[in-house]
């Protein structure tokens, strides 16, 4: 079995990585089938990254943390997790091509999905009008009108980028301030191409093939009103991806996994969580990479404990076919987990399980 | 194996196909479809008797571009017999293509 599985392949997947291959945990890193490198994928100039005062752009910055994982011996799948088995002392993640992988540990940094408006006629006019990746699509808007809704830095990333091909960018938020960074607001309001309609919601789409116009309501009078407009680009923030987690591990008011203080300690002990997935605030590329170091360093603590335990169980033990049995009542933190702890190792190859402890 | 595609050779290679194509517009700077454009590749490697996969950079291929009006990458679009025959948008992981294809595919 092996020591440990990372699922994600954002800053905090990758830099868990970093650490637990350098641990010689010769961590398996589950990254998904098209969205590897997580959010910064879609992004262009990532400036406040420490270490590159020239800047660097989102992908670029992925690639070499991935190379710089895949370097001290990081495996990576590209493949989606379509299922999790937690409850065992071994760690069983399914992905969608039917592959089965087990671990003793496992950290999960599966980040945040873009957050949709849920308002009328959205769904199908994605793709036809409404994006969520102004470097993807701003291109096709040359000489347009666009909209961006949202009020944070990345609205007023893809802002500013959309002002290269647009005509005209309008800036709709549904508060009378931003509360992008002062260095993001300062570029978009000096930018000549860039307005702001403040106090504002969109609350439909109009068009049949393709975006015509919007509707928006005024959050403080409540009245509605058209706005011509020939691409919509949302940038109203994201939600953890917790889907598979549901039911398995704890979550917070906020969605995000529940962590035991400043640690990654998930609600199930040897799994640990990191990134977006459990910050609700911060969500930076810097922030996810630090909470990547914890999970990895909490995992190797983690293991360290149960090889502790399986060493001085063994110890002890006269009988080989002992072993595995030993090694699991060792790590088991109450008399309930012992049945479950117990009912898992026996499917597991007793060579594995004994090559692991020792 | 995917073929390159231009505007011009755009008429011969996919309108004028005997076989349904499924036509990828993409670009260098779009992340996601650099994603998907293997696995794109993939099923149509493992469907070479039921469709062809056409690529068409769609910065050295505005016209075309243009006159499906697309404005949203990746995106894929199946020709049959010269008409679009079905479309869609963003990147998805390899079951999900599949189930978009899968009137094609079999």
């Amino acid at each position: 079995m092996r020591d440990v599985i990372i699922i994600g392949s954002g800053p905090a997947g990758f830099t868990a990585a970093i650490y637990a291959a350098r641990a010689n945990l010769k961590p398996l890193l589950i990254a998904s089938s098209v969205e590897v490198g997580g959010e910064l994928m879609q992004t262009t100039e990532v400036e406040n990254f420490p270490g590159f005062p020239e800047g660097i752009m989102g992908p670029d910055l992925m690639d070499r943390m991935q190379k710089q994982a895949e370097k001290f011996g990081t495996e990576v799948v590209y493949d989606d997790v379509t299922a999790l088995d937690i409850t065992g002392e071994a760690k069983r993640v399914t992905t969608g091509e039917g592959q089965t992988f087990e671990a003793r540990s496992l950290i999960y940094a599966t980040g945040s999905a873009y957050r949709k408006l849920g308002c009328d006629r959205e769904t199908e006019l994605s793709g036809r009008g409404i994006s969520w990746c102004a470097t993807c699509d701003g291109a096709f808007f040359r000489n347009r009108h666009v909209a961006v809704v949202g009020g944070g830095d990345s609205a007023m990333e893809e802002a500013t980028f959309l002002s290269r091909f647009a005509s005209k960018v309008t800036v709709i938020h549904r508060r009378d301030a931003l509360r992008a960074s002062a260095a993001m607001v300062e570029r978009a309001e000096n930018d000549p191409k860039i307005d702001f309609r403040w106090n504002s919601t969109v609350v439909g789409f109009e068009g049949d093939q393709k975006v015509t116009g919007m509707i928006l309501r005024d959050t403080v009078t409540g009245a509605d009103s058209q706005m011509p407009i020939d691409g919509v680009f949302e940038a109203i923030g994201s939600d953890p991806r917790t889907h598979l987690v549901h039911g398995l591990l704890d979550l917070t008011e906020a969605g995000t996994i529940a962590v035991d203080g400043r640690s990654s300690r998930t609600s199930v002990p040897g799994v640990f969580a990191a990134g977006d997935v459990i910050d609700p605030i911060y969500k930076q590329a810097a922030t996810a990479a630090g909470s990547g170091v914890v999970a990895a360093l909490d995992a190797q603590a983690y293991l360290a404990e149960l090889d502790d335990a399986a060493t001085a169980q063994i110890g002890e033990a006269d009988q080989p076919d002992e072993i595995e049995r030993t090694g699991e009542v060792g790590n088991s933190q109450d008399a309930g987990d012992v049945e479950t702890a117990n009912a898992t190792a026996t499917q597991l190859d007793p060579a594995d399980a004994a090559a692991a402890h020792v | 194996m995917a073929i390159e595609v231009t505007d011009a050779s755009f008429d011969a290679d996919v309108l004028k196909s005997d076989k349904p194509v499924l036509v990828d517009f993409w670009a260098s700077w779009c992340g996601p479809c650099r994603q998907v454009g293997p696995i794109l590749e993939k099923i149509a490697d493992e469907h070479a008797e039921a469709i062809t996969l056409a690529k068409v950079d769609v910065d050295a291929n505005p016209a075309t571009a243009q006159q499906y009006g697309i404005t949203s990458i990746p995106a894929m679009f199946v020709f049959k017999n010269g008409e679009v025959v079905k479309s869609f948008v963003g990147a998805q992981p390899k079951p999900a293509l599949e189930r978009a294809l899968a009137e094609f595919i079999g």
